[in-house]
């Protein structure tokens, strides 16, 4: 019987980026998915003839340089195309962009408020700050403090000199980043409550939090960490929507000899002896391999896939009480025609970034509080683009897609489980919104994919639909994530490793996950990394 | 529990503010404002050579960057500075709040002046530099490169002031060279040869009034007029008429920048970085360090950042120093390394030129102390001059000298000199 070097769970980016990082070092790798496609949330789908949505992830940013360098993802197919800005619509039939000229930025800011578009530099300066101090962070594994091995004291010097190096005030801010609020951290700077809105969304996203939550000042940041081709802090659409990362990668894999199984969904990891020797399919087919990666998140890895015998109970404790609230949903619409708003002048840039409604920080607190009461949101957030702006291979000439990431949503309504009911309901929300913005929008659908929590979990495997697979919260990063003690990619059970975005640094389609995991499998494998670059230096 | 049903607060019917915020909409179509004089200096732009100077259209050179300089040096040279960040400080409480801001004792500075001062953070970091005007007892304006509103306005909470922003309302041009006060005076700006250096008064012009102070960047004689923007065009007009027999010119920023390093003055975000844009917390700096520690007043009570500054004067935490270089030669040392006994690196240098009027090759630097403090001995700088594809790289001695690099007597000459 044919056992494989290692066996990936799942193939959504991370796991594949694992996989082809240990197939480059020579391993023999499967990578099993579920799913018919591979992609995870990283995927483009068509639902509808001529159209492909981006069906959960639909900008691109924070995928590292490094890893579509090492894994050669240009020549396999990955274009990222930067976009213009974006906007927030505002309630008197203005709107606030965001543009990418810096003047054309503060000017924009200064219609609103001279005093806050001034304010902005500041602002920038000290945000760029930590993202500096936080960047050379992705791509290491954290240390573990309690660990007393070279490595972890070298890692953990490296931590604590990064962090001394850093001037008190810096420290300071560091600090309160960490823990603020993003409201409170906005407070800091702007006056202007549209201004303050159009920020704090970076603070809520994927997100079981409101923007007066402590916690979502990092939230922020997290999302500040990206670049596109060395444009700091820019997103793009990927060139036929986000499955062009995860079709890259596996058009990668494949090229250096990987192996992928669609419609393989594993019922359990083989564990003989406390080892992992393999997965179980569903359906009783047995797959052997000497270790076992699961790109799967935290708690469905360990609640579903292995039995509770075979984990420490204290660890089990920790990953049942992991933060993995669902809290934002999809909805992914096929025009037949661009939608106008009459708020936007024709020639507009902002058509072509990202579009928001939720013009102050109230209504974006409102709409967290309909969450906690077992609701959707009734005026909910939305994170708005139409991708075919700028990509003419997602949509038949003249007619576009439009993705919408619609926060909040809880995992259960009241309770109990989503209904279909509840499902047309919460797209209603949405689309009543939109369409408050632009006359005749209803009549242009075509066709539209609608995710809730429940529909996110049951495809593509995410805990309660969260799209970081566990919250961005102090609680739960570096040496914390997923949970203390087991933040170096590995678990109790001997030879298998987690590789998901519930391990450091995180969420969002970055890849770090991914190849700091395969990073420490080949180490307890003693071979070779030479292939992997490491992160660039922040100078 | 039941889910609600979206009922979103109305929208109001749109005010006046919000219809004026929405005709600004359009400003995203035009990335580089034109200025006042943009008609004016479109129409002399042969080179075609702009850059970015604040969110403006500005030239570098109009029709040949050495001819233009000399236009300053032997001439007349109009520059339009509009796009300078310029705010209107006015109420009973201006003096005192500038005082509290800004680093020289502003008691002292009479109404109808002019002073080049700088504020810092309260870490006594430099934010800017710029000049005061004083308007009258209770008016002012500050100009400068960066912008500080949020700054002004925070400092202001507390005091009976009113801090406006009026950089595009305010149209602005440097009349620079030996025959600007004759360019002034046939224009009919009558009593002009009054002004002596850091002097400000205003002239009627157009039915309104141009305010003209004699000022300027370029250490030479030369003035500076502030306009309300729609007669700019008139302004510009009357000085160029009346200059025709006096050699006026328009020019661009190199020239301008090249007699402005011959006065030995700095340029914010080219030879310092400004605190509120410094990433790297080692790249700010204390007025001690870039030379403008003779502002400081330390008699005039507090200010903004004087405790700062006090405790690293005493504690000697000053880690940098501003100094002009002469350096052998005549190949400019534009940011090249400076060297101590020609191994240890000391600073670099942020502008170099070989000066026509010096007849010497200079530079501004900045160096670690105590070097260019103390130890002024043994400084070299390494010069890699891109020639042909080749560096030729030279290691020449520097010796620190004060600035300006050039006295021009003509500068403070009273009355001035009818060229």
């Amino acid at each position: 019987m044919k056992a494989w070097d290692a066996i990936i769970i799942g193939g959504g980016h991370n796991g594949l980026v694992n996989a082809c990082y240990l197939q480059r070092a020579g391993l023999d790798v499967l990578v099993v998915e579920k799913n018919d496609w591979v992609g995870g949330a990283a995927t483009s789908r068509e639902l509808t003839p001529g159209f492909l949505y981006s069906n959960c992830s639909y900008v691109c940013s924070l995928f590292r340089p490094e890893i579509m360098r090492d894994l050669e993802l240009p020549r396999f197919g990955l274009q990222v195309i930067s976009y213009e800005g974006g906007a927030v619509f505002t309630r008197d039939g203005d709107y606030l962009a965001n543009y990418r000229d810096h003047d054309a930025h503060r000017r924009e800011f200064a219609r609103f408020s001279k005093r806050d578009a001034e304010a902005y530099d500041r602002y920038a300066r000290d945000v760029t700050r930590q993202c500096r101090f936080i960047q050379p962070l992705l791509m290491r594994t954290a240390p573990d403090p309690t660990s007393l091995r070279p490595r972890d004291l070298g890692e953990l010097l490296y931590l604590g000199k990064k962090f001394a190096g850093l001037s008190a005030e810096e420290m300071a801010l560091t600090l309160r980043f960490w823990t603020m609020s993003i409201s409170e951290f906005l407070d800091e700077y702007f006056e202007t409550d549209v201004i303050k809105a159009n920020f704090a969304l970076s603070g809520i996203i994927g997100t079981a939090l409101g923007p007066m939550s402590p916690g979502t000042a990092y939230v922020l940041l997290h999302h500040y960490m990206g670049e596109v081709d060395g444009s700091v802090g820019a997103w793009g659409y990927a060139r036929g929507g986000m499955g062009a990362v995860t079709k890259a990668l596996a058009a990668s894999f494949k090229a250096s000899g990987g192996t992928i199984r669609t419609g393989a969904e594993v019922d359990h990891v083989l564990i003989q002896r406390g080892k992992a020797k393999g997965v179980v399919l569903v359906g009783g087919e047995e797959i052997y391999g000497r270790l076992v990666v699961s790109n799967a998140d935290v708690k469905r890895t360990f609640l579903k896939l292995v039995e509770e015998k075979e984990l420490p109970d204290i660890f089990l404790r920790r990953v049942r009480n992991f933060k993995i609230r669902g809290s934002s949903g999809k909805v992914n619409i096929a025009l037949n025609s661009l939608p106008e708003f009459p708020a936007l002048p024709k020639d507009s840039p902002v058509y072509r970034g990202d579009m928001h409604f939720t013009d102050s920080m109230e209504r974006m607190e409102r709409a967290y509080d309909d969450w906690k009461a077992g609701r959707w949101s009734a005026d909910p957030f939305l994170d708005m683009v139409i991708p075919t702006t700028l990509d003419p291979t997602m949509a038949p000439p003249g007619k576009h897609f439009m993705s919408c990431f619609v926060q909040y949503a809880p995992p259960k309504i009241g309770g109990r489980e989503w209904t279909d009911a509840d499902r047309d309901g919460f797209a209603e929300s949405v689309i009543a919104q939109i369409a408050e913005y632009s006359p005749g929008f209803r009549d242009r659908i075509v066709h539209m994919e609608v995710r809730t929590p429940r529909e996110i979990e049951a495809e593509v495997g995410l805990t309660e639909g969260n799209i970081f697979q566990g919250e961005l919260t102090f609680d739960q990063l570096l040496f914390n994530r997923p949970v203390p003690g087991y933040a170096q990619y590995r678990s109790p059970v001997g030879g298998l490793y987690m590789c998901g975005s519930s391990t450091h640094p995180g969420g969002g389609v970055m890849g770090a996950p991914g190849r700091n995991a395969a990073a420490e499998i080949l180490r307890d494998l003693a071979k070779s990394t030479s292939h992997m670059s490491p992160a660039h230096d922040v100078i | 529990m039941a889910q609600a049903t979206r009922r979103k607060p109305v929208a109001k019917a749109a005010g006046a503010t919000v219809s004026a915020r929405i005709a600004a909409q359009s400003h995203f179509q035009t990335l580089r404002l034109g200025t006042p004089f943009q008609p004016r200096i479109d129409a002399l732009a042969k080179t075609q050579d702009w850059y970015n100077w604040a969110g403006y259209r500005a030239p570098h050179s109009l029709w040949d960057e050495e001819l233009e300089y000399f236009a300053i040096r032997s001439q007349a040279a109009l520059f339009d500075i509009s796009p300078m960040t310029k705010y209107r400080i006015e109420g009973p409480d201006a003096e005192a709040l500038l005082n509290r801001v800004t680093l020289r004792d502003v008691t002292k500075l009479r109404p109808s002046r002019v002073h080049y001062t700088a504020w810092c953070d309260d870490k006594g970091f430099v934010l800017d530099d710029g000049t005061l005007f004083r308007l009258s007892q209770t008016r002012f304006r500050l100009c400068s490169q960066e912008r500080h509103l949020p700054w002004l306005l925070d400092s202001a909470v507390g005091f009976d002031v009113k801090v406006e922003e009026e950089t595009e309302a305010v149209a602005g041009l440097a009349l620079q060279g030996p025959t600007s006060f004759a360019v002034l005076r046939d224009a009919g700006f009558a009593g002009i040869e009054r002004l002596r250096i850091f002097d400000l008064a205003d002239f009627p012009h157009g039915g309104g009034t141009v305010s003209i102070s004699r000022t300027g960047f370029t250490g030479d004689l030369g003035y500076e007029l502030f306009v309300p923007a729609d007669k700019a065009l008139s302004l510009w007009d009357r000085l160029m008429t009346s200059g025709e027999l006096r050699g006026i010119r328009a020019i661009g920023y190199t020239a301008l920048n090249r007699a402005r390093l011959e006065a030995g003055l700095m340029v914010a975000n080219a030879d310092f970085t400004t605190a509120e844009h410094a990433i790297r917390a080692d790249r700010l700096r204390m007025p001690d360090e870039i030379g403008l520690g003779f502002m400081i007043d330390l008699e005039k009570g507090h200010f903004n950042g004087r405790r700062a500054i006090l405790e690293a004067r005493a504690k000697r935490k000053l880690r940098h120093v501003l100094v002009g270089l002469e350096i052998d030669g005549n190949v400019p040392a534009e940011h090249a390394i400076v060297y101590h006994k020609k191994a240890q690196e000391v600073g670099l240098v942020s502008a170099a030129m070989w000066s026509p009027m010096a007849k010497r090759n200079i530079a501004i630097a900045s160096l670690a102390r105590p070097y260019g403090d103390t130890m002024v001995e043994d400084l070299w700088v390494e010069i890699y001059a891109m020639r042909e594809l080749q560096y030729q790289k030279l290691m020449k001695r520097a010796k620190v000298v004060a600035r300006p690099f050039i006295n021009l007597d003509r500068r403070t000459a009273n009355p001035p000199a009818d060229f």
